[in-house]
């Protein structure tokens, strides 16, 4: 009956279901790729004082004797319960990220918040334009900006505005001893560049989004009734984009993750990009698959609003034939 | 009528319909045309251009300064910058392509394989490849070479599989749409096999939206490999590699000095110039199939 009288919904939760079935398939696959390091985990751990007396009792420490897949639901349950393990320093791996994940959190959205209205609408001007020069020009210079390196619009950034102008600090070494306005200060120049690295995607595919639109008969049709080109841009193409312009914004902003971890790097800033960055020099197997297990949640949680914000904007889609 | 049928002049080689091509191309394809030729140059003619070798050190001073013996000055150990660049080009560019033709081969295959079988085989291998597409790239290579270890085979093989995946998905959509067409059934009533109708029918006509997704994809593992470098999990050295050139020399950007930043801006500019190319062909495509 529920199906009948909330097709939506009905809809947005079985995609949720297809979400977290994706997770589940990519927890497997974070698990047991450590299977295939060369070496026992264990030896793994113990490095050079790996005794064949001390490797068999760190298996037994570590449940190694148990079988694979046993050991896989006791992560899989301990990592739902918020507890991934111990890191090969000896700390629990949530005490080492909880903190830097609250920093990356922050970081993402700050850009988030901004990127995503002032893109909706550069890509509604070049839309608008189209074939004169502010398109030109801004579509070349993102075309441009998507072939950059990341760590090149970092340190440009860092550049100009750390070396030679000197307003903000190279270092985004944040501490939660600082108060707000310090530690905001510290991140303009991270948050910057990372606006930088996404909003051109962004604005392309909203500029591509829109104009797929405005190749629809109705769109001419409006053009035909004499409606000025602003308002068949904005009551007619808009409303309709919305769908596919929700569903790219939303996929850029997984494409966020992997600017993360450069400009985290770069820009010394404690959150998980460094830590993941870290751990695989140290080859620290746990905070590995914890960092990796995050990335991946969050890519999967984006993918996931794309596609029901798709859904909703589409009325069509409901009924898939 | 039968004169009217043929008005174009019927090409004349594929050499002259090459250069007409390319004379119909806008400014951007053509300038990125001479980049790409350029790097290519250089690249190739890496040993013979580069004024000392590749891991020579030549200076006792380290990050030296710009002088007309060390024309870029030196890196962190005393090697000649400039020397670094030219050899980087024929490491980090040859690395990229050899990984992008192995991508590519490896998911045009499966993608007009599964294509042309379908059934269950094709939603196996579909579901497989969605699962690998829901990690993020970066994340993905990150954790696989922290448990292989970063060694250049293993680089090239990890990022060649996972790139893979997108030359499958569009490839098996392409091939789709072209397996339900005529020639393709009549081939297959001949009784002529998969491997002979994926090369000879449905190759060629998925060929140019094949070659855009080509050059796109060279940028990103360009960018990715040199990103990995960048993080000191991608090029190990003494090896010369751009990504890797600009984090040896880093700590020279907060002196306010800019040499570190001429290998990332060599990795810019091919990838700007790909990237130009790819834009006028896919425009190209898309205004082909318009007209069809």
């Amino acid at each position: 009956m529920n199906k009948i009288s909330h097709p939506i919904l009905s809809m947005a939760v079985s995609r949720v279901g297809l979400g977290l079935l994706s997770l589940l398939i990519v927890s497997l696959v974070i698990f047991f790729s450590v299977s295939l390091l060369p070496g026992s985990y264990a030896s793994a751990i113990l490095g050079q004082n790996a005794t064949p007396e001390a490797v068999a009792a760190m298996e037994e420490k570590l449940g190694l004797n148990q079988p694979a897949i046993w050991r896989y639901f006791a992560w899989l349950g301990a990592a739902a319960t918020g507890d991934l393990g111990t890191s090969f320093a000896g700390r629990p791996v949530m005490t080492v990220l909880g903190p830097r994940l609250l920093n990356t959190i922050t970081l993402a959205s700050i850009t988030a918040l901004i990127a995503v209205p002032l893109a909706i609408v550069l890509g509604i001007v070049c839309a608008r334009f189209r074939g004169r020069f502010i398109d030109k020009f801004l579509s070349t210079s993102t075309l441009a900006s998507i072939s950059l390196p990341e760590f090149l619009v970092a340190y440009i950034v860092m550049m100009v505005f750390a070396v030679k102008l000197q307003w903000f600090p190279s270092m985004a070494g944040i501490r939660s001893s600082m108060d707000l306005g310090e530690q905001l200060y510290r991140m303009v120049l991270p948050i910057l560049t990372l606006l930088l690295v996404i909003l051109a995607h962004m604005v392309r595919n909203t500029r591509a989004a829109i104009l797929s639109v405005m190749s629809s008969p109705y769109v001419e049709m409006a053009r035909l009734q004499g409606e000025s080109e602003g308002r068949v841009v904005m009551r007619q193409a808009l409303p309709n984009a919305i769908g596919p312009i929700a569903s790219v914004v939303a996929l850029n902003l997984a494409y966020l993750i992997s600017g993360v971890v450069v400009i985290e790097v770069v820009f010394v800033y404690p959150g998980v990009g460094q830590a993941m960055i870290d751990a695989v020099r140290n080859r620290d197997v746990p905070v590995i698959q914890a960092c990796a297990l995050i990335f991946a949640a969050a890519y999967i949680g984006f993918n996931l609003i794309a596609d029901v914000i798709s859904i909703i904007s589409n009325p069509r889609l409901l009924h898939p034939r | 009528m039968e004169q009217s049928i043929d008005t174009r002049p019927a090409p004349s080689g594929p050499l002259a319909r090459t250069y007409r091509l390319i004379c119909s191309a806008p400014f951007t394809a053509r300038l990125g045309m001479v980049f790409v030729a350029l790097y290519a140059f250089v690249a190739i003619f890496a040993p013979w251009i580069a004024p000392y070798g590749e891991a020579e050190v030549v200076s006792r001073i380290p990050f030296d300064a710009w002088s007309s013996q060390h024309l870029l000055g030196t890196d962190q150990l005393g090697r000649d910058f400039l020397s670094r660049l030219i050899f980087g080009a024929r490491n980090s560019i040859s690395i990229a392509l050899v990984t992008t033709i192995l991508s590519f081969g490896i998911g045009c295959l499966l993608g007009v394989f599964s294509a042309l079988v379908g059934g269950i085989i094709d939603q196996i291998i579909s579901r497989f490849v969605d699962a690998l597409m829901s990690v993020p790239d970066l994340i993905f290579i990150l954790m696989i070479l922290s448990i292989f270890g970063s060694s250049i085979p293993n680089l090239i093989m990890i990022i060649a599989v996972l790139t893979s995946t997108r030359f499958f998905r569009i490839s098996r959509a392409a091939a789709l749409n072209v397996t339900s067409l005529d020639f393709v059934e009549a081939a297959k009533g001949r009784g002529e096999n998969l491997l002979w109708i994926s090369v000879n029918e449905v190759f060629p006509n998925i060929l140019p939206l094949l070659l855009s997704e080509l050059g796109m994809r060279f940028c990103f593992i360009f960018l990715s490999i040199a990103a990995l470098s960048f993080l000191g999990v991608g090029i190990q050295p003494p090896m010369a590699e751009w990504g890797s050139m600009v984090r040896d020399n880093a700590a020279l950007i907060n002196m306010g000095d800019i040499t570190p930043l001429i290998p990332a801006v060599a990795i810019a500019f091919l990838a700007i110039a790909v990237n130009f190319v790819v834009d006028w062909l896919l425009n190209r495509v898309s205004g082909l199939n318009e007209e069809g």
